[in-house]
């Protein structure tokens, strides 16, 4: 059974978000998505400035199985990637939810409202 | 419905990610398939491979009948209990399955194959043995599972576990195998295995294949998955029946000419004729990614000075800690080009090297 934070929210493609102080949101993929993906050997993060459509594939996850997108919770602008995990990926099978994606200055502060939860989330996986 | 092995049930509770493998529900890793493939490398891992599947070809000219119908010539086999590998063609040329056969007896061969292709090569056999040999059985062991215990320290660790098998395999060489009696129970010893390791590949009935598991890994013997199975056997340069070849390429065109033997030119053999008239215009080479940028995978499309060619296998290789891939591409392309895969949307180069890339626990390539 897979650990889901009760603090984040979450999307059906399986990313995870959390609203920082300065009110950016901060972007990673869940426990569940990276025990499927299984050990993970290569990150491509999207460059800081990049203006991201709600949904947009931003990111590459590849295990050693597959590759996976990783896609934008909502629109907004890159304000930072996490370097750590471009040279260790290995970093996301240790915790999904240390090991962060990338950072965003949302076009719409109301638009994290509305992900799940989560309650929503855990229902979602079943 | 699934088909499980007899360690389906131990497999789940040593909280294996199961997976369909060819219509069968096996392990894909126990948690860290990279770990997995370390412990085979430095130490010892063991696979079920039960879904694999052994036929008995008995009776009297069953060498005449297989050297006919393999590709690679059984008169290698020379002392009971040696074994070869070979590919089984079908009469263009093209790859029906590869296998291992071991001669028992000169009335007696078993024969080990994949498993999403048994029932195929099961009928192939019995046409074949209708035309050419109808005295000849084929017996399909449903009775019996497999265990590969792979890595420098497998034959140790058998020994331990099975004491009274070690006079009897302590001198077997590569690709031989001894049939020995424990306890009433026959056990078929085989040091062969698909992993560039050492270790023997264990065929028993199922009820000993779960009492060995359980007693391996009491001694500390890792499981392991078919994924570290697949990055094991690819960095030992060794084929997947259905990803480096199969019914639309020859063994020529796969790397495994060194598996047809045409040096008895008075014998004939299923796909011969085909063979020597189509010389190959590809070949599979081994690649090293150069770039960082991702990780090559299968039929992801390979830019040569001579033409496109195709990734056949590809991953992340654990011991080089870098992307490797086997790819078809023109004879032309030489050991040591350069060339350009498409990963996802970029342009990334690559090296051409020869396999294996890693086995026997060393790094064989230059990186």
């Amino acid at each position: 059974m897979s650990h889901i934070p009760s603090d984040l929210k979450y999307t059906a493609s399986h990313e995870w978000i959390r609203r920082e102080a300065d009110g950016t949101l901060t972007v990673g993929i869940s426990d569940h998505a990276q025990e499927a993906l299984g050990d993970l050997v290569f990150v491509e993060l999207p460059e800081v400035g990049r203006t991201l459509a709600a949904g947009e594939a931003c990111t590459v996850v590849e295990s050693v199985k597959a590759a996976s997108d990783v896609y934008a919770p909502v629109a907004g602008v890159v304000t930072a990637q996490n370097e750590a995990v471009k040279n260790s990926p290995e970093l996301i099978s240790q915790n999904a939810y240390d090991a962060w994606l990338f950072r965003l200055q949302p076009a719409d502060a109301k638009a994290f409202d509305a992900l799940l939860d989560a309650a929503a989330y855990a229902k979602e996986i079943g | 419905m699934l088909k499980k092995t007899a360690l389906n049930l131990l497999h789940r509770e040593a909280s294996a990610r199961m997976v369909d493998f060819g219509g069968w529900d096996m392990p894909i890793h126990y948690g860290s398939q990279i770990e997995e493939h370390h412990a085979v490398r430095r130490d010892v891992g063991m696979f079920d491979v039960s879904h694999m599947v052994v036929l008995d070809l008995k009776g009297d000219g069953a060498r005449a009948f297989l050297r006919f119908a393999l590709a690679n010539d059984v008169e290698k086999l020379k002392t009971p209990g040696r074994a070869l590998y070979s590919c089984l063609l079908r009469d263009d040329g093209h790859v029906l399955d590869d296998l291992i056969v071991y001669f028992i007896d000169e009335s007696f061969f078993r024969i080990v194959v994949n498993a999403g292709t048994a029932d195929k090569d099961a009928a192939w056999f019995k046409q074949l043995r209708a035309q050419h040999a109808p005295a000849l059985t084929i017996h399909r062991r449903h009775d019996l599972g497999i265990l590969a215990v792979q890595g420098p320290n497998a034959r140790e660790r058998v020994w331990q576990v099975l004491p009274e098998t070690r006079a009897a395999t302590a001198e077997l060489k590569p690709f031989s195998a001894a049939s020995v009696t424990c306890a009433d129970t026959a056990f078929f010893i085989a040091r062969t295995g698909y992993t560039g390791e050492d270790g023997f590949e264990i065929i028993a009935p199922h009820e000993a294949i779960v009492a060995l598991w359980q007693k391996l890994s009491a001694v500390g013997v890792r499981p392991c998955g078919l994924g570290a199975r697949d990055t094991l056997r690819l960095e030992a340069g060794m084929n997947l029946y259905g990803q480096d070849m199969d019914e639309t390429v020859s063994p020529l065109e796969s790397g495994l000419t060194w598996t047809v033997d045409f040096k008895d030119t008075a014998r004939d053999f299923v796909g011969k004729a085909a063979l020597l008239a189509q010389p190959p215009t590809r070949q599979l080479v081994g690649l090293l990614l150069l770039d960082s940028g991702g990780v090559l995978r299968a039929h992801q499309t390979v830019h040569t000075d001579h033409g496109d060619g195709e990734i056949t296998s590809g991953t992340f290789s654990p011991t080089l800690s870098r992307a490797i891939a086997l790819a078809r591409v023109p004879s032309a392309v030489q050991e040591g080009d350069t060339v350009v895969v498409a990963v996802r949307d970029k342009q990334l180069k690559a090296r051409v090297v020869k396999p294996p890339f890693a086995k026997q626990g060393k790094i064989l390539i230059a990186v």
